[in-house]
């Protein structure tokens, strides 16, 4: 069996005082044994949901896993796992970097006990045995001067580094799944190019399966094999790196493609923007889920939700414009983003 | 000083006391013109003194040496009154549209603050103007009477937008404004900063660690590495043809969104982080990352000079 994790129509909701909001609506999808697979959207998309859910990482309340909705991993169920077998699920199948490197470190402890915590609980190892495995894991990680390091707080480290702490404890027990929520969102070009670089090497040389969750499609064009692009909850559009790039069919797809600035763009030429905001999640959704803001919407789209087309062996797309009686649509060619194919 | 320019920054410098016999020069000599009407993007990796430079330029920190020459007169030496109008004419968007609005206050009584402070409106003109903006910055009269957490980060960018806006500036310093939006909304904010400076003639010292979106908002764009100015030169000449080895690294690292040139695109690769600002390399600060070192450049610190025309680097590789 060579997928690591099955996702059948998991849907999330969360129970607020406003009502129920339905953060993730029957998503399904499969990430393949060292396949990186990337999901993009804006934020409130139910991206970040959709990793925590797979990591049972949702407080409920107020969250809920509806009851039709089943995640694999390796065939297991994880919704039905219980307290003991989350814990050895977490951190050693499935482990995660969290968007945030400022926040997500324990400010109290020094990052060497954060990193030598994962393994002493999961791998059971002793203190100077797990030592000796932290420094190990900040030298794989590229952190210049591992040994001093594991004796400092958070706080002395820049951002960068940081995340190399967070890489380090989510590699700790080599997982076969790593979930990477925005990890280089709130770091520099540079240190950017340097996470990413460090991610793709350490992917090659631990077979590992990752799941990265960007808004940004300039990181994804270099590192994913597989794009998944999600719109209030729903899955509007996936397929391979290039079909997505060069032959998109959504125009959810082409409004993302379009804002992004480009580099050999006039300069205060006006810039792409999608108008409007995402619906209200607390709200029943009718029809698509975009269609208050597409250019291309029909009398059916606000009735109807569109049925997905499949394109091609790993191409998908919810979108009526697909449908033979739609008019044909091509791709607005603005001069953003990639325009070719 | 010539006549379109506003701000003559000669030889600023900004540092900060830390510990015992520490300092850490946040800014460190720097010489820079900002022109009238213009936008002057502002770049570097965190910790470069970029914000600290801002901040410095518009006096809200005392300047350890050096001079802010805003038309004619010296921001760091201005009187009680003079503080005033130069406050009036210099606003302020900050990063975090979460954090630099007050959760206490509604829309209305934060974008009328300054108001009440500079001109001296009847209610009503007063409630006619803060409307006026709201409708200038895309939203509806209606949101005056909401509270900032009732607002998306795009939204509320936009009301840090309308209350520099309040009190007619002639000059913004957008500090970071995107970088906490999504990408679809940054867009919408700077096809609103480009739009809101053709009609009303602003100048705008945008500060970002974006060079895509500085590349696209800006006229000039300046390079800071360590607190010190590396390259200055106009948009198209400082993208076209870097000369800065720390310029050209930083722009071959942006992400491009098109999978084949990614895979055939080389990356010029900086191994390691900035250094400390406590205690920076002797000679050239960049020396310890660049491809190009030489041994004048771990010995002098090279001079920030005008090589081409318009075009200012600080690079031993550009000595005659």
């Amino acid at each position: 069996m060579s997928k690591v994790l099955e996702i059948k129509n998991l849907s999330v909701s969360f129970h607020t005082y406003a009502g129920e909001v339905k953060a993730v609506r029957d998503v399904s999808f499969e990430l393949d044994r060292k396949e990186t697979l990337a999901i993009v959207g804006e934020s409130g998309c139910g991206k970040t949901v959709t990793a925590k859910a797979i990591l049972r990482l949702l407080k409920t309340p107020p969250a809920e896993i509806k009851k039709e909705s089943q995640i694999l991993f390796d065939g297991e169920e994880v919704t039905k796992m219980d307290k003991k077998r989350l814990l050895s699920y977490r951190g050693q199948d499935v482990s995660m970097i969290f968007q945030d490197p400022m926040t997500s470190l324990n400010p109290t402890m020094t990052v060497g006990a954060q990193i030598m915590e994962a393994l002493e609980i999961h791998k059971k190892m002793k203190k100077k045995e797990a030592e000796a495995e932290a420094i190990r894991l900040l030298k794989l990680v590229n952190m210049p001067n591992a040994k001093e390091r594991i004796k400092q707080y958070p706080h002395e480290l820049s951002g960068g580094m940081r995340q190399r702490v967070m890489i380090a404890i989510a590699l700790s027990c080599n997982p076969k799944v790593l979930l990477a929520d925005e990890p280089t969102t709130a770091l520099d070009v540079t240190i950017q190019a340097q996470i990413i670089d460090l991610l793709s090497e350490l992917k090659e040389e631990f077979d590992t399966s990752i799941i990265l969750v960007t808004h940004d499609l300039g990181v994804v064009a270099n590192f994913a094999d597989r794009i998944q692009v999600m719109y209030a909850g729903k899955i509007v559009e996936t397929g391979l790196k290039e079909e997505i790039f060069y032959k998109p069919h959504h125009p959810y797809t082409w409004a993302l493609l379009n804002s992004i600035p480009s580099l050999d763009k006039e300069s205060k030429e006006e810039l792409y923007s999608l108008g409007g905001t995402p619906p209200d999640l607390i709200l029943p959704l009718v029809g698509c889920p975009f269609a208050s803001r597409c250019d291309y919407a029909m009398e059916i789209c606000r009735e109807q939700a569109p049925e997905t087309t499949i394109l091609s062996d790993n191409h998908k797309v919810a979108c009526w414009l697909q449908h033979p009686e739609a008019p044909r649509v091509e791709r607005p060619i603005l001069s953003g983003g990639a325009n070719r194919g | 000083m010539a006549k379109d320019t506003l701000f003559e920054i000669k030889e600023l410098k900004k540092y900060f006391q830390v510990g015992k016999d520490k300092t850490l020069k946040a800014v460190d000599g720097i010489n820079l013109e900002i022109k009238k009407g213009e936008t002057l993007g502002l770049v570097g990796e965190s910790g470069c003194g970029k914000t600290t430079c801002g901040r410095t330029i518009l006096g809200i920190y005392p300047a350890t040496d050096g001079q802010v020459i805003y038309k004619g007169h010296d921001v760091h030496k201005l009187s009680g009154k003079e503080v005033l109008k130069f406050k009036k004419d210099c606003q302020v968007i900050f990063q975090d549209p979460y954090a630099s609005l007050d959760p206490r206050m509604t829309i209305g009584e934060i974008i009328g603050e300054g108001m009440d402070v500079h001109f001296d409106y009847s209610e009503e003109e007063r409630h006619e103007r803060i409307n006026n903006l709201l409708r200038t910055v895309g939203l509806n009269a209606e949101h005056a009477a909401r509270f900032p957490h009732e607002l998306s980060g795009g939204q509320r960018q936009r009301i840090g937008i309308a209350r520099a806006l309040a009190v007619e500036p002639e000059f913004i310093m957008a500090d970071e404004p995107i970088s906490a939006l999504d990408v679809s909304i940054q867009a919408q904010i700077v096809n609103l900063l480009i739009k809101l400076q053709r009609e009303m003639g602003l100048t705008f010292l945008f500060i970002s660690h974006d060079l895509s979106m500085v590349k696209h908002i800006s006229d000039r764009v300046g390079v800071m590495y360590l607190g010190v100015m590396v390259e200055l030169a106009s948009n198209e000449k400082l993208y076209g043809r870097p000369l800065h080895p720390y310029t050209q690294a930083l722009i071959s690292a942006i992400p491009v969104a098109d999978p084949d040139m990614e895979a055939s695109r080389e990356r010029i690769k900086l191994s390691g982080e900035v250094p400390s600002p406590i205690n920076p390399p002797a000679g050239c600060r960049f020396v310890n990352r660049c491809a190009y070192a030489m041994d004048i450049c771990h010995k002098e610190i090279p001079e920030y000079r005008e090589v081409e025309d318009e075009h200012f680097v600080a690079c031993h590789l550009y000595n005659e």
